[in-house]
């Protein structure tokens, strides 16, 4: 039971020594001997990091996301230098391009069941009842789910740039087309991932949100594909400018269509509608019943 | 101390909580008692401003529960088994709560100890029954060591064993002066345990009182007499001014008389008795006539209430058999 026998000094090694009042004493008002700190953010994200880290699923999105990264990067890479086609001014980086757009798909499906897992199991409850402040709630979720796909996406682009420049000769990459295949990727493919969460938080359902996200990032595509009818060429066009893979080939310079978002456009564009998409997110986490 | 004032929620066009008011004092164990489906859980999850109410307000400790710093330090509560996450362990999903509040980590194998879930603390809790998920869940509420303890429904799925220790749990818990709050919808379990009973019924307040005063207002008492000279005796009794009512099975039931009075009573008139005892209504037929009226009120006049129809002479026996505790539930009075 909770009561120990020895009456307790209240040693700071060990702040959580029961109070002394036997079972039939004094029905006073309990005071607990720990004491009462505010808690902060980075209380938030330290249980957050425990989370993420603690569920198998994690391991296993990213751990595939990290292998299609790799083996589709050297894949094409090898490929390229077996054939005899020269490269000519297609930039040696965009070879990364397939991997990532797979890879893709785990940051979304890891960026959903971030938080929609929490309302399948219940244990949403739970953490809304440890840290009633919605807000920091999803801040510490973003900020720990954010923090872990950038840092794996950026590596990993790095390290298969690397090996593709090394495998293939080609024109040598600049400094800003590194920067825009590594950091630029990563933070494209982590703030997908942030959008995915907050579709997660407003649909609460993980099969339903990942599907909606996978529609997202192919169907544009897709459709634009069979718009023959010339008074779609407006939509058609559009489409295939904004979609979400033109969007992430521009950061190789190897976009889909001539015009439509290049350089470091793309990533503003996702920016802002995650933005959007993370106030409706906290909105509903704030106003509705759990 | 929790304080409800004029909780109210709505779902569409339905009621679940109807303006409750009402206080949850510290130092004792209050029950909170309603059939299935009277808003129990909806109320709870109010407390923990998991739902919004449509109007009135909870406070704990004088402030909306949002304003609490380090709620777990506050408030413990048990909601449903297992609102986990399976694939992660125990220990791990007790971590993760313990470190948003602040609490030590040592204190989360101290609380899985104290549940005797320490040896399966590294488990994955997708693979526990329904009683460790509940352990654990009560773990969870002993986390922060907080002054108030909610059990919603907590003997749901343990064994004999596990029911004794929770009961015991709960009654120590209180006498360090905590406030503990548990929901049911057996009042047999109640009497056990609760000092203090609030029920509710279709999402009103029914009563808020302590158990004794419950237990001495709501139990009836009567006396049952039966006589192979039956029509006499109830002329004797008529006589005298006693109401007796008829059973099914051939017996009288007097409100209102002590045993000693009837006995002497038909002894001077020469009349055989062949039972005379004193019977007492159970809580649960207390509590069940108490939840009836509710449901009565609101018209769903299908819903079988405290007082079933007599069904055939010798319906009442079952429950007239059970030491003391049971009565003829057949008519009751006249």
């Amino acid at each position: 039971m909770t009561t120990p026998a020895t009456p307790p000094p209240q040693a700071p090694g060990q702040p959580f020594q029961q109070p002394q009042q036997g079972l039939g004493g004094p029905a006073g008002t309990y005071a607990s001997p720990i004491p009462v700190r505010s808690p902060g953010l980075g209380d938030a994200i330290a249980s957050e990091w425990t989370k993420i880290r603690s569920v198998r699923s994690t391991m296993w999105t990213l751990g595939v996301m990290i292998v299609l990264l790799l083996a589709v990067g050297l894949l094409s890479a090898f490929a390229v230098g077996a054939s005899d086609a020269e490269l000519e001014d297609t930039p040696v980086l965009s070879l990364g391009f397939f991997g990532v757009l797979l890879g893709s798909i785990c940051v979304i499906t890891l960026g959903v069941l971030t938080i929609s897992s929490e309302y399948g199991t219940g244990m949403i409850r739970t953490t809304l009842t440890a840290c009633p402040s919605r807000s920091r709630v999803l801040i510490a979720k973003s900020v720990v789910f954010f923090l872990l796909t950038f840092s794996i996406t950026a590596v990993t682009t790095g390290i298969v740039g690397l090996l593709q420049t090394a495998m293939l000769g080609g024109a040598t990459p600049g400094g800003d087309d590194w920067l825009r295949a590594t950091v630029g990727v990563a933070l494209y493919v982590a703030t997908l991932g942030l959008l995915s969460l907050a579709v997660g938080a407003l649909v609460r359902h993980s099969a339903g949100a990942i599907t909606l996200m996978i529609a997202v990032v192919l169907l544009p595509l897709v459709l634009a594909m069979f718009m023959f009818s010339p008074s779609l060429a407006d939509l058609q066009q559009a489409l295939l400018e904004y979609s979400i893979p033109s969007q992430l080939a521009a950061f190789y310079d190897a976009s889909v269509t001539p015009s439509g978002p290049s350089g470091w456009e793309p990533l503003w564009i996702v920016l802002g509608v995650t933005a959007v998409a993370m106030t409706g997110a906290f909105a509903s986490l704030d106003r509705r019943d759990v | 101390m929790i304080e409800l004032d004029g909780l109210t929620k709505r779902f569409g066009n339905k009621v679940a909580v109807d303006d409750l008011s009402c206080r949850v004092r510290p130092g004792m164990v209050t029950g909170f008692l309603g059939p299935n489906g009277a808003g129990k859980s909806t109320t709870m999850r109010m407390m923990l401003d998991l739902d919004n109410p449509t109007s009135g307000s909870v406070r704990i400790d004088g402030k909306h529960y949002r304003e609490l710093r380090e709620p777990l330090k506050h408030i413990g509560a048990l909601l449903e088994a297992k609102a986990m996450h399976g694939g992660r362990s125990a220990y791990n999903n007790l971590l993760c709560l313990a470190q948003s509040n602040r609490i030590p980590a040592s204190r989360v194998s101290h609380v899985l100890d104290m549940v005797g879930l320490g040896a399966v603390a590294k488990k994955k809790s997708k693979g526990f029954s329904l009683g460790m998920g509940q352990r654990l869940g009560i773990a969870a509420a002993l986390l922060g060591d907080p002054e108030i303890l909610m059990f919603d429904e907590p003997v749901n799925g343990l064994d004999p064993e596990g029911i004794h220790w929770i009961r015991n749990l709960m009654k120590a818990l209180a006498a360090e002066g905590r406030t503990i709050f548990v929901s049911s919808h057996l009042m047999s379990e109640m009497a056990l345990t609760a000092d203090h009973l609030i029920v509710i019924g279709q999402g009103r307040l029914l009563a808020d009182t302590s158990m004794a005063d419950f237990i001495h207002e709501n139990s009836r008492s009567f006396v049952r007499m039966r006589s192979p000279q039956q029509e006499r005796l109830r002329d004797v009794l008529h006589g005298a001014g006693i109401v007796a009512a008829e059973t099914g099975d051939g017996a009288l039931e007097i409100d209102g008389a002590a045993p000693e009075a009837l006995g002497e009573l038909a002894a001077g008139h020469g009349i055989v008795l062949h039972e005379l005892s004193s019977q007492r209504a159970s809580l649960e037929e207390a509590f069940m006539q108490m939840t009836a009226g509710a449901v009565e009120y609101h018209a769903h006049s299908e819903r079988e209430g405290a007082q079933p129809p007599p069904v055939g002479p010798h319906w009442g026996d079952r429950w007239t058999g059970q030491a003391g505790a049971g009565s003829g539930d057949g008519p009751k009075g006249a």
